[in-house]
């Protein structure tokens, strides 16, 4: 590894493949960092060593990783696996950790390509075991080939988890009932959008075809279902909920649940880039321009790390950025960007068409965001409750960081990944303001721990 | 918006006077530019320490050590706050000269509270420390809190007794008219016939506005906190010739200073953690407890404090104008501090005068420094 | 809870998990070889003592804390099973720390 390259892409989902690759092409040297052992992301995980018959049950979609990890492979782009950044700065400094040791390196550029969690929505017994996200059981699927042996339930809203059950379907497990949270006013909300996402109809009718397979093998799906509880002494033993005005129970030791994603932005935060709140997918996003700078000179971000748009269009945006930084370090003429990028400029535009249906039709409601019940945990690393929050809220502090330092919800090691956005719900709806208002936490480094020994380990400087 | 006396600054100091001031039937409404505590009075470390302050500064430290012993009584909160001694670790015969000299010069101030302890007592009270250490300078009255608690404690104590906090007021101008002060303000305009200047690393600009200029430096020192650790160690712990605070919270994490700066952007307020430096920290931390090499930082933070060019507070009437006072720069050692100061300013307001010798933390000792 | 499908021809690495030796396809994470197990939980929580399992396998909710090779607080999702790891349950803030001259024999 060197100490300075002329371009720096963190994360090898489809983006950050996709941006190294183009910018390699040209001559510039680049290294591509990543916390999984290969290449892919989340979404093409595992996709090099994958066995074959597994590859098939995970649909078309998930091969399409492929072509992008072989080109990423064939470039000249230098690959550091099982890194982690634990820092960055403006002056395109990064904290990294490979191989248990703490460098810092340089680059002129740098394309943050960190893609997007799920979202987290804290509910009665979300902090049980057996209780885990959607994406957790498909990451197990694709990366081990462990699927649940004894019944699963799954719950939430969004089309990962049709697309889940789906695989689940395939590969042979019981799939007790799908329990589709999304309120039943969203159909009319988003009817106004549906003219534009008939444009892309590839993920209406792929959506349609899941559900009608998942009908046709008998798998009860029940709609507009609410209060979602997880029940047991010290693991999942039922999952109760509300159907149809009543209240209902299932047993299962395992619960999967997907209340949609949001972009991963604790590294464009840590840059200090510009975020704004964004009403519609409902999540803290970075500003950025058409492509893919922040108000950060020389940081970009490309992919879900960006906003949600999926994978297909992250692997354009990836290309979008990488001819940016092209230009950026004059390896191109702004005219040979504009003309290079247009393919994938037109293909981002067609991927999006699809979004403001599905924002509209998965819209989560306020009050499940702003975690209803009192005694629910909100932040699982401190285990702070919704009614501490409350609390704290009515004793004077007035905005979600006021909470954090009152109650230490947030200052656990996740440093707020899973309760920032449910502590600004909370605190929006307790003081009747907006969610943009009451705030995201402040972004506290390191982005990831790192060890005293670690950091002792780097190279020293002069004192204050 | 009229009262008897206008705070600007709702940090500690400015809680604290407010408090003070309201027990005493003052009518009091603290203006903050942002949330109370959004800089160095909600991120500070928390010591409670006596231990190696300016002589200028024993008579004061000494009266709020005895307020922090009885916090609860005054704030109806502990602050959880902890006693289990603050400690300067010698490493060498050079070091334990220096803290010597250091415990000799409090006793001849007529000071009991600083105390040299030898090799076997440092070992008692710290067994986890690496062998290589020879002794220590001591007070054990001195602990810790939790800053951001405290604060809240002194805010909601002082509304109870009927002072107001006002969030998101940015004080713009100050003007004085037929002898009431008028305080433009980003949330309209406020009255009051006394004004008080508690506005820490953004005093200056306030001290400016009274025509009275002060060199304070604003800077921001970092901390950093690790995950929660088994219990290992019970005192604070500095040492003679290192730059080091160090100390494990009951939670279990460790926080961990070192008098080290984060870059600053003061006009944009804002503070970014210099690793490089912080390399040092970690260093110096690693040859006291070679058994936290493992240890993970969770998280790093700086808050912006106001500096004085001797390193002790401005704590005065204004030289300026008349019915104005001053309470800043206490170069990042304030917290324990806070209870006493706002009895010094209830005392200076109402009586005319305090009764603790502040006259070292006069406002005029940069007179001349102003004027070269 | 979960079961691992027949793999092809996956190579078969020698792991410990709480003194108990194991086998594990080479390359997955420690908690997706842990979780395939079924054990009944990998830590429990430093403030109230509750059980928990990973939850997001993708390294963002720090749930599958365990102590790994000795260290404690690491992310068993974000860990790769080596031959001889030794994994264990994480109870609470994990092991003790040397409690004297500083860790040194």
């Amino acid at each position: 590894m060197n100490n300075h390259y002329q371009l720096l892409v963190i994360g090898g989902g489809p983006a950050g493949l996709a941006a190294a690759t183009t910018a390699a092409e040209r001559g510039v040297t680049c290294a591509l960092l990543d916390e999984q052992p290969t290449p892919g992301g989340q979404i093409y995980r595992a996709i090099e060593a994958i066995p074959e018959q597994r590859a098939k049950l995970l649909g078309p979609e998930y091969l399409r990783g492929r072509k992008l990890v072989n080109e990423f492979r064939q470039s000249a782009a230098e690959y550091f696996p099982e890194t982690q950044v634990w820092s960055i700065d403006k002056e395109h400094q990064a904290g990294l950790l490979h191989n248990h040791q703490a460098h810092f390196i340089t680059a002129d550029q740098i394309i943050i390509a960190s893609g997007a969690m799920e979202r987290p929505v804290p509910f009665p017994g979300w902090t049980l075991p057996g209780v885990m996200q959607a994406g957790a059981g498909q990451i197990l699927f694709k990366s081990a080939g462990i699927v649940p042996d004894n019944g699963v339930v799954l719950a939430g809203s969004g089309p990962l988890l049709l697309l889940l059950a789906w695989q689940y379907l395939h590969a042979g497990v019981e799939i007790r009932v799908l329990l589709d949270v999304t309120p039943f006013a969203n159909h009319l909300q988003a009817l106004p959008e549906l003219p534009r996402a008939l444009l892309a109809y590839r993920y209406l009718s792929k959506g349609i075809a899941y559900q009608l397979e998942l009908k046709r093998a008998g798998i009860p799906i029940m709609f507009g279902v609410s209060d979602l509880t997880a029940e047991g002494n010290e693991r999942l033993q039922r999952v109760r909920f509300s159907h149809a005005g009543k209240r209902k129970s299932i047993v299962s030791e395992l619960l999967l649940t997907h209340f949609g994603v949001i972009p991963h932005i604790w590294l464009t935060q840590a840059a200090g880039c510009k975020h704004r709140w964004d009403n519609s997918q409902q999540c803290w996003r970075p500003e950025l321009d058409d492509w893919g700078n922040t108000d950060i000179e020389g940081i970009l971000v490309a992919g879900d790390g960006a906003g949600i748009y999926g994978a297909r269009a992250a692997e354009h945006a990836g290309r979008l950025a990488g001819l940016q930084v092209l230009s950026a370090l004059n390896v191109i003429s702004r005219q040979e960007r504009d003309q290079l990028s247009r393919k994938d400029r037109k293909r981002l535009h067609e991927e999006r068409h699809i979004r403001p249906f599905l924002e509209a039709y998965f819209h989560l409601p306020d009050n499940l965001l702003a975690t209803p019940g009192n005694d629910t945990i909100v932040c699982r690393c401190e285990e702070v409750t919704a009614g501490q929050i409350r609390e704290a809220v009515a004793a004077g502090h007035e905005n979600s960081n006021q909470v954090k330092f009152f109650t230490r919800c947030g200052m656990g090691p996740c440093q707020g990944r899973q309760c920032a956005n449910a502590v600004a719900h909370i605190v929006a709806d307790a003081r009747g303001k907006s969610v943009a208002e009451t705030g995201l936490f402040r972004g506290r480094p390191p982005v990831s721990p790192l060890t005293l020994g670690q950091l002792a380990q780097l190279p020293k400087k002069g004192t204050a | 918006m009229s009262s008897d006396v206008i705070i600007i600054g709702g940090g500690l100091m400015g809680a604290s006077t407010a408090l003070q001031l309201a027990m005493r039937g003052c009518r009091c409404i603290v203006l903050e530019k942002d949330s109370p505590g959004r800089h160095s009075s909600g991120v500070s470390a928390g010591g409670l320490r006596q231990l190696n302050r300016d002589p200028a500064e024993i008579p004061l430290t000494v009266e709020a050590a005895k307020m922090w012993r009885n916090i609860e009584a005054l704030l109806d909160s502990d602050c959880d706050a902890r006693f289990p001694g603050q400690l300067r670790i010698a490493e060498n015969a050079a070091d334990m000269e220096k803290l010597e000299r250091r415990a000799a010069l409090v006793r001849s101030l007529g000071y009991q509270h600083e105390e040299m302890i030898d090799r076997d007592e440092l070992y008692r009270l710290v067994p986890a420390l690496s062998p290589h250490c020879v002794g220590g300078l001591i007070c054990r009255e001195d602990g810790y809190a939790r800053p951001y608690h405290a604060l809240t404690a002194f805010r909601r104590k002082a509304q109870a007794q009927g002072a107001e906090f006002r969030s998101d007021t940015k004080v713009h101008s100050l003007r004085k008219k037929s002898g009431a002060w008028h305080v433009r303000t980003s949330q309209g305009i406020f009255n009051a016939p006394i004004l008080v200047n508690c506005a820490g690393a953004w005093a200056k600009a306030i001290a400016g506005m009274l025509d009275e200029p002060v060199p304070l430096t604003p800077k921001a020192l970092m901390l950093m906190v690790t995950e929660r650790l088994p219990h290992f160690v019970d005192p604070v712990m500095g040492a003679a010739s290192r730059k080091l605070s160090f100390k494990q919270m009951q939670n279990g994490t460790l926080i961990i200073g070192g008098a080290l700066l984060a870059k600053l952007d003061f006009a944009r307020e804002k503070t970014e953690i210099d690793w490089l430096r912080l390399t040092e920290s970690a260093a110096t931390v690693l040859r006291f407890f070679p058994q936290l090499k493992n240890v993970r930082i969770v998280r790093a933070w700086a808050g912006i404090e106001a500096f004085m060019p001797d390193n002790i507070p401005v704590i005065s009437a204004s030289q300026t104008c008349s019915n104005a006072y001053h309470a800043f720069g206490f170069s990042a050692h304030g917290f324990q501090l806070s209870p006493v100061i706002g009895r010094i300013l209830s005392e200076l307001i109402l009586d005319g005068r305090s009764t603790l010798p502040i006259e070292p933390c006069h406002i005029g000792r940069f007179n001349n420094m102003e004027k070269q | 809870m979960f079961k691992q499908l027949p793999a092809d021809e996956t190579e078969i690495i020698g792991i410990v998990f709480n003194g108990k030796a194991l086998q594990a396809p080479k390359g997955i994470s420690v908690a997706a070889a842990i979780l395939s197990r079924n054990p009944d939980h990998t830590r429990t929580t430093p403030v109230t003592g509750s059980k928990r399992l990973p939850f997001c396998m993708m390294g963002v909710c720090y749930e599958c804390l365990m102590v790994i090779d000795g260290q404690a607080n690491r992310r068993a999702c974000a860990t790769y099973v080596e031959e001889g790891m030794r994994i264990e349950t994480q109870l609470g803030v994990g092991p003790a720390l040397a409690l004297e001259g500083g860790g040194s024999e």
